[in-house]
């Protein structure tokens, strides 16, 4: 070898151990390396190494994640295709199981619980809720087990991790635009005029999705911490969906019980859920009037999606260095 | 070792006195039943121990320092903590104590988890490369040197099947030519000789010698003695987390030979003194 020996390159020959107490029992590791911390870190500064597995600057991040974004939009499409590869049906599931859901709420909540006494358009009125409520809470679902549930990914393969839940996320929009397709022909059919407002469920999706995104970051980073916490989501989004007006309408709800507090209503009604469902019925549905909706519901909607999707990203790109362990 | 390297080498990986620990959830006594886990509820004092988190220490204080144009081995036995070792090279896993620092970013020869096996094979060339960090067009570009270097459609038209039709040999062939399509700078190898028939073995170790030529440092695992001696110059023997030995390819070799054959044939004796070739004490 020529030049000056490399610090680091051999370790002290570790104490001779008979082979049958290597297989059994274990031994505390042998003493370290001559070699003093100092001089490995300092000859990696001086040859320009940087930490392997460090957390890249935020703008570097939303870099490397723009990079990947063709990966976040095939994975998302593979997911999907994948999900119903192996039944015969094949993709007409895609539709099929939104309407199928659809159905079973109407059936409940429309004939058998009659909820649907003063609400005109019922049925639109209801499947839009569905539909709608289904994207936020498998978009949490999902997250959640983002990164929980991808380990092998996460530690076979370089990628900014947001990626995942993002791509999660995409799947899911992506799943909710056949649910709108089959919407679409429910609306036709219970005679609701196609109209110009149509339009407006273009940027209500939009929001939705950031503010989806950025609630399944923070759950996929609580998710990976904590896996226990996918046990206990379906209470919680259970609970949500219930006090969101999916099947009903709130101002209904509120009124019907005369001891509750003012708040109360604004407060339901102002939650992200029920504001992007509130929005689309407004959106598609003529006999759904603006002085339905909260007031200022777009700068809410706004506001949501802004809160979650900026915050949530942070929030989530924080551990980035920490995903992958145990 | 350093033969191939100018004057002064250069780094390209240095660890720093490595430990890196896993921790496991639901592994404490008694784990499964319910009475046991509201045992744990109540009983708050020494959490995490009581809530069934146990830690395993795979790596123990490893320094080393790789070198460009260098050809590294590992071996150990089996759970020794080779693999472990590779992927906080690739920052894919945090150390606990240590740093290990890099040049450029070292990437990890494996594809399989990105690919699912409900989609076809042309599908899943495509998302691996993406998933790999390459372009669209990269992916385009290359797909046909994947799908022929592969071999897959030699008896058929089998890549626009769905990859859970093939045989194991068809999909890791498959998934070998993905994860060897990109240039690396650093390039870590775990077990991926050992994939396929005779015929692509040897094209894969092919595919491997002009990798290294490319990459700047090559890393590699293997239970394969033979193919350590094919492509590597050095080698890092890990037992049980500890670094034992890193010397030159034959002096480990010899030892670690010795060392495992010492346990094949009489394992309850002490093993006949070994001569101490590699690691001279310094």
């Amino acid at each position: 070898m020529t030049g000056p020996a490399p610090a680091g390159r051999r370790s002290i020959p570790t104490p001779r151990v008979k082979a049958a107490d290597v297989t059994q029992v274990l031994h505390t590791p042998p003493p370290a390396p001559v070699t003093a911390e100092d001089d490995l870190a300092a000859l990696a500064a001086r040859y320009g190494l940087s930490v392997s597995g460090a957390r890249p600057s935020l703008p570097a991040y939303i870099r490397q994640l723009w990079a990947r974004r063709h990966f976040i939009v095939a994975f998302a499409t593979a997911k999907l295709t994948a999900q119903y590869a192996q039944a015969k049906l094949g993709q007409v599931w895609q539709v099929m199981t939104p309407l199928l859901n659809a159905a079973v709420y109407y059936f409940i909540f429309g004939v058998l619980l009659g909820t649907k006494r003063g609400v005109p358009d019922y049925i639109p009125f209801l499947v839009t809720g569905v539909f709608i409520w289904t994207f936020t809470q498998s978009s949490i679902m999902v997250g959640t087990r983002a990164i929980s549930g991808n380990l092998g990914l996460v530690r076979a393969l370089h990628f900014p991790r947001a990626a995942l839940p993002i791509s999660f996320c995409l799947q899911q929009l992506q799943q909710l635009l056949f649910s709108m397709a089959a919407l679409v022909v429910i609306l036709l059919c219970f005679g609701v005029p196609v109209a110009a407002s149509w339009l407006l469920a273009i940027p209500a999706l939009i929001l939705q999705f950031s503010f989806n995104a950025g609630i399944a970051m923070i759950m996929a980073r609580w998710g990976a911490k904590t896996p226990d916490i996918a046990q206990l989501m379906p209470f919680v989004l259970r609970t949500w969906m219930y006090i969101s007006g999916v099947m009903w309408n709130i101002d209904k709800l509120t009124k019907n019980h005369h001891g509750l507090p003012t708040w109360v209503n604004p407060v339901l009604k102002g939650n992200p859920a029920a504001v992007y469902i509130d929005l689309m019925r407004y959106a598609l549905i003529d006999s759904f009037h603006s002085s339905q909706l909260p007031p200022h519901v777009w700068i809410l909607a706004t506001g949501w999606a802004v809160l979650f999707g900026v915050g949530g990203f942070i929030y989530f790109w924080k551990a980035e260095e920490t995903y992958g362990r145990g | 070792m350093a033969e191939n390297v100018s004057d002064t080498p250069i780094p390209t990986v240095v660890a720093d006195s490595v430990d890196i620990v896993y921790r496991v959830n639901g592994t404490g006594a008694g784990r499964g039943s319910a009475t046991a886990a509201l045992n744990r509820i109540l009983r708050r004092k020494n959490a995490e121990k009581a809530a069934g988190t146990r830690t395993v220490h795979a790596v123990k204080n490893v320094s080393f320092v790789a070198y460009k144009g260098e050809a590294i081995g590992l071996i150990g036995t089996n759970g020794s903590g080779k693999s472990t070792l590779l992927k906080a090279v690739a920052g894919l896993l945090p150390v606990e104590h240590g740093a290990i620092y890099t040049d450029g970013q070292p990437s990890l020869l494996g594809v399989n988890a990105a690919l699912m096996g409900d989609l076809t094979g042309e599908k899943n060339v495509y998302l691996g490369g993406l998933a790999m960090g390459m372009s669209r067009e990269e992916v385009k570009e290359r797909y046909q040197d994947i799908v022929d270097f592969s071999g897959i459609n030699e008896k058929g038209d089998f890549i626009t099947l769905p990859m859970r039709t093939y045989s194991s040999g068809m999909g890791a062939r498959l998934r070998f030519s993905i994860a060897a399509a990109k240039d690396h700078d650093v390039l870590l190898i775990d077990e991926a000789l050992a994939t396929g028939d005779a015929s692509f073995r040897m094209r894969s170790e092919e595919r491997i010698r002009e990798l290294r030529q490319h990459a700047g440092t090559v890393f590699l695992v293997s239970h394969n003695n033979k193919s350590i001696r094919d492509t590597c110059e050095r080698v890092l023997w890990l037992e049980r987390g500890v670094l034992r030995m890193d010397g030159p390819t034959e002096d480990v070799l010899a030892e670690y030979e010795a060392f495992t054959g010492d346990k094949s044939d009489k394992p309850k004796t002490a093993p006949k003194p070994k001569p101490k070739a590699a690691a001279q004490p310094s």
